[in-house]
């Protein structure tokens, strides 16, 4: 159970604000433009409060120029709240992958998502927990480039905390290929 | 420097420092509150300081006055604070006193929807105060193009003497690219203004065509400054040979020095009948439409536009004569194709707008291209 990436590889991931999904997309950003030498562009939108409403974030990424910033297609979208499933689980292009969480959202409607309770493992560490499960089920960067990202973004004090939820969003991913 | 992964909004705060910007007044306002936040970190680091005022009206007057008093100076807003922002605007055009003003647009009218993208502030930024006057936008495609034009945002305010708008949009202000900045050492400014008293001083002499340099007040001329229309001193004046010369120089003084001013980029390629021609976000659009029309064996030239105003008249209406056919994708209803139609003439020009807050899509300039 992998997706084909493209090479201008599309990533959207979409929750709640206060999630952390623009952080992640900030971090994936840095772990493919920064350790694994690729290009990336990140872009984002939300609503006017810091906490709840609807929040995304994505993330380009190539080995050459990015011309158009936003996706266009998306290979893999992150859904961790219903509104945001409803809203951007058909932006997946044919083949791409969909990921999301297994307790917020009803994704009867989607039987080629894949379920993993994101919130529930980690509810201070979602997006980091959500980095883990997307790396480790497409390989969009190494390992290697997002654990130095996640180390390099993470607050003083916390590194500790999310790589542990970097770890079990890489286990979750295994069990889910399985 | 290293490379860092960054938002254009930081590589504009960045870029002011590396210009020699010691004075920031502004009021916050999204999509463009990142360029304060990193300027209050940044500039007592240098020396420089950092105000944040009781709103835009005053921000503006704040800048003006810093600027005047031999600091480079500026402020960052978006569209409702770009419109309180433009009363003093004109004072800075007429007192011809030198500042950077970033617009980060955001889809309006009005309060609109704050973070949202638009470049719908084209003619706002051309147009906005009153009365005849010159302005200088410029308009980046990237984060590392937004660090590099705030540079020269700086130079042409200081060696032309009037206000530059930094006209970017929420797309490039918030969007993250990794970039790698220059030592900010290397980054040479020259010097216009009269620094030291003793010579013979004109602040606004009206020789045609000519700049007459700012004299920084304090350094020991005495000169006055008011937005009434004013004589060669700067005291009011209603006779007309005085208005008139006024008017003559200032609303030429870029005229000589378009080519310096003009900054687009050119991707021509033989043969072509269609070009597109478009800035800020929307070019990022546009050229990835060039590329997929160009993989496909079309031949499409792209004209892409750094500065705004003045508007590149002589590029625009070479352009025209080399091709049928001119697309102008912008997140607006057509505010810079006005510009284009009266270079090219109105049907060449082919409008791929979206005002909703949405980017246009390669798509639609790939469907105008056929059409």
């Amino acid at each position: 159970m992998t997706a084909k990436l493209s090479p201008r590889t599309e990533i959207r991931l979409a929750g709640e604000g206060g999630q952390g999904m623009i952080l992640a997309g900030i971090i994936l950003a840095e772990a493919a433009a920064i350790y694994d030498g690729k290009n990336a562009v990140q872009t984002q939108s939300y609503g006017p409060e810091a906490r709840g409403g609807a929040s995304k974030a994505e993330v380009v990424i190539a080995s050459g120029e990015i011309d158009h910033p936003e996706v266009l297609n998306a290979d893999v979208v992150v859904a961790l709240s219903q509104e945001a499933f409803k809203k951007f689980a058909s932006s997946v292009k044919p083949g791409g992958l969909l990921i999301v969480d297994e307790e917020k959202v009803d994704s009867t409607s989607a039987p080629q998502a894949i379920r993993i309770p994101v919130t529930k493992m980690a509810f201070e560490t979602t997006g980091t927990v959500a980095l883990g499960v997307l790396v480790g089920l497409t390989g969009v960067v190494s390992r290697e480039a997002i654990e130095k990202a996640v180390t390099a973004r993470a607050p003083r004090g916390t590194e500790e905390m999310n790589h542990k939820a970097l770890d079990a969003g890489f286990t979750a991913a295994e069990k889910a290929r399985k | 420097m290293a490379v860092k992964l960054m938002q254009g909004n930081e590589a504009i705060a960045l870029g002011a420092v590396a210009a020699g910007c010691r004075f920031y007044a502004g009021y916050p306002i999204t999509p463009s509150t990142e360029v304060a936040e990193v300027l209050s970190r940044e500039l007592p680091k240098v020396g420089g300081k950092f105000i944040q005022m009781e709103d835009e009206i005053a921000s503006m007057a704040a800048i003006i006055g810093a600027s005047v008093g031999g600091l480079k100076s500026m402020t960052a807003t978006s569209g409702p604070g770009f419109s309180l922002m433009q009363e003093n605007i004109g004072y800075a055009a007429m007192t011809e006193i030198p500042c950077v003003v970033v617009d980060v647009q955001r889809l309006g009218p009005s309060t609109g929807q704050p973070t949202a993208a638009s470049q719908g502030d084209v003619m706002q930024a051309r147009w906005g105060t009153h009365g005849d006057h010159p302005i200088i936008a410029l308009s980046p495609i990237s984060v590392r193009q937004s660090f590099d034009l705030t540079i020269k945002a700086f130079d042409l305010s200081e060696k032309f003497r009037t206000p530059v708008i930094l006209l970017t949009d929420e797309i490039i202000g918030h969007m993250r690219e990794p970039v790698e900045l220059p030592d900010f050492k290397t980054i040479r400014s020259e010097e216009y203004r009269v620094t030291a008293p003793g010579q013979e001083y004109i602040p606004f002499r009206n020789e045609s065509g000519d700049v007459p340099p700012l004299a920084n007040f304090g350094v020991g001329y005495r000169y006055h400054i008011t937005g009434l229309y004013h004589d060669q001193v700067g005291f009011p004046t209603q006779r007309l040979d005085e208005i008139d010369p006024w008017l003559e120089r200032v609303n030429t003084k870029l005229d000589k020095h378009l080519d310096e001013i003009a900054l687009v980029e050119e991707d021509y390629q033989d043969g072509a009948k269609v070009a597109l021609l478009s800035y800020g976000c929307s070019a990022r659009t546009a050229r990835h439409a060039l590329k997929l029309a160009r993989a496909q064996g079309k031949k499409v030239d792209m004209l892409t536009l750094f500065t705004i105003w003045p508007f590149p008249e002589r590029q625009v209406e070479a352009l025209g004569e080399r091709v049928d056919r001119i697309i102008v994708p912008e997140m607006n209803l057509g505010q810079l194709a006005y510009e284009v139609e009266r270079m090219a003439g109105r049907k060449k020009v082919r409008r791929v707008v979206r005002a909703n807050g949405e980017m246009v899509t390669p798509q639609m300039v790939l469907e105008a291209m056929e059409g």
